[in-house]
């Protein structure tokens, strides 16, 4: 589904990427664990295509984004989206105009069909009941906390129903009931989408809650790659480090 | 030394590079899929109507100076008659230009620069590339139209706000009589004047929208990347604007020449 081959970034004199390998099944939640300052937000904007990497190759869907021309790269990860770590809404917008965007920019991202106001109105609706945002249609992004700005940006997210959703940083800042809260709506999407999705995040009860398989991301490489349990039997600092501090024991419902 | 000189030269010939290309890919984007009419409406109301005020007060101030300025130095010579021809090819063909240019870069282009680097540090303009939006074609485009489109009406407005106040300073504070203010103009004020006014506020515009737009999509560094993103294009713009006013007088004074002489070698 998503190969990522021998991918390599620089930033400045900083190699944030050094020849990164990563394949990414369908249908599967990758979690990404790392270091704050690891690249693992650049990844997700390699694989998005808002990056290009130096060198190396990023294959999404058997379409190689690393190589696309500028020009093309909209057409090309029309299927995708993207939660940010601060959501990104756009500031002069309200919610119900930031959640409609990109139906009113594509239609379906599939057919490409137009949908009417109508049908747009109530999919926006669906998107933030879903999120439990409704009732905040009019309300600006500034009006928000930072938990509803997430859900709101994941509302924006799951409205046009990617295949490949990417979630940089879900519950970082969030109080332990919101972080819970979109642990679930992420699962929830998976489950209703049946898409692929790569999550990096710090927090370790997240991981192992959504996680199907979780990678290890250290001094700009995939270190570890596993399910959980081998993944954390796993003889590494880091992982040791991780093992030893866990104090959850949440677990993927199945 | 030379290593320092080599770094900044490169540094200005990459910005210059990156600025060529941002503008060339927003008249691409803007040909292939013109953006939304309601997004070129918003910002013609924000480049335009909004700026009228700010642009009349500053046409109208300087028809008053330029008509005061013009009867003390030439009053004394004689030279009293000439005010208006004096106040109207000055406006014509550079204040209006220039103050309009001036006034729309403090008041449009900070703005302009403020509000996309407020959004690329705060991950907006990301987000719309993950949404499959190109933010030259969004965000640039209907900006750039709406400049280039409001500018020359602005410069219009301000030439005539200034030549109206030049007249009644020269007619209501210094007595002169208002056939020998506007009189002259006939004789003096040409086609190639207007038409230089026009194509100068044309290109200012067009300098003014694509520097603060630049700037304001390569800020980085936070709430203070965006000030002082903010601060260099309004300096950028201002100096790009004087030198190409510069060159454009030379380059159309020398045309205009030519095509005079070329004329009398005719007949």
């Amino acid at each position: 589904m998503i190969h990522i081959k021998d991918v390599w970034k620089k930033y400045g004199h900083i190699d944030v990427l050094k020849g990164l390998n990563l394949d990414v099944k369908q249908g599967e939640i990758l979690v990404i664990l790392g270091r704050s300052g690891a690249g693992k937000s650049v990844l997700l904007r390699q694989i998005i295509g808002i990056e290009k990497p130096d060198r190396g190759s990023i294959e999404v869907d058997g379409v190689m984004i690393s190589d696309i021309k500028k020009n093309e790269i909209y057409k090309a990860v029309k299927d995708m989206g993207m939660l940010f770590q601060g959501a990104a809404l756009f500031d002069s917008m309200n919610i119900e105009q930031n959640t409609a965007f990109y139906l009113e920019q594509h239609g379906d991202p599939i057919t490409g069909k137009k949908f009417s106001p109508a049908e747009i109105k109530n999919k926006v609706e669906e998107a933030l009941a879903m999120v439990g945002l409704d009732g905040t249609e009019k309300k600006m992004p500034s009006d928000l906390s930072g938990g509803m700005r997430k859900r709101a940006g994941l509302a924006r997210l799951i409205v046009y129903r990617p295949k490949i959703l990417l979630y940089d940083e879900p519950t970082t800042g969030l109080d332990p009931i919101t972080a819970q809260q979109i642990n679930e709506l992420i699962v929830q999407t998976q489950n209703e989408l049946k898409g692929t999705s790569i999550v990096v995040t710090h927090d370790i009860a997240s991981a192992l809650y959504m996680a199907d398989r979780l990678a290890l991301h250290q001094e700009g490489q995939i270190s570890v790659v596993a399910e959980p349990e081998p993944f954390f039997k796993t003889d590494n600092p880091t992982i040791n480090f991780l093992r030893e501090n866990l104090t959850h024991n949440q677990r993927k419902p199945q | 030394m030379i290593a320092l000189v080599r770094t900044k030269s490169l540094r200005i010939l990459e910005t210059i590079g990156d600025y060529v290309s941002l503008v060339i890919d927003v008249l691409l984007s803007a040909l292939k899929k013109p953006p939304s009419w309601t997004l070129i409406r918003e910002q013609l109301f924000h480049i335009g109507v909004l700026s009228l005020s700010v642009v009349a007060i500053t046409g109208f101030t300087t028809g008053f100076v330029l008509a005061a300025q013009s009867f003390y130095q030439l009053g004394e010579k004689g030279l009293s008659g000439v005010t208006g021809v004096l106040v109207a090819k000055s406006m014509i063909t550079e204040l209006g230009p220039i103050l309009t240019a001036f006034m729309v870069t403090g008041r449009v282009g900070s703005s302009m620069c403020a509000e996309l680097g407020t959004m690329k540090v705060t991950e907006q303009i990301d987000a719309l590339k993950s949404m499959a939006v190109n933010p030259n074609s969004y965000l640039i485009a209907p900006r750039f139209i709406a400049g280039i489109v409001m500018i020359p009406p602005l410069t219009l407005f301000s030439t005539m706000m200034g030549i109206f106040g030049g007249y009644l300073i020269a007619v209501n504070l210094f007595n002169l009589p208002a056939s020998s203010y506007f009189a002259p103009m006939q004789i003096h004020i040409t086609l190639f004047d207007v038409a230089t006014g026009f194509i100068k506020s044309f290109v200012f515009g067009l300098l003014m929208v694509t520097v603060c737009c630049y700037r304001g999509m390569k800020t980085s560094g936070g709430a203070a990347g965006v000030g002082r993103a903010t601060t260099q294009s309004v300096v950028t713009s201002y100096i790009l604007i004087l030198l190409s006013d510069f060159f454009l007088t030379m380059g159309l004074n020398l045309l205009h020449q030519k095509m005079h002489f070329d004329w009398m070698k005719g007949i």
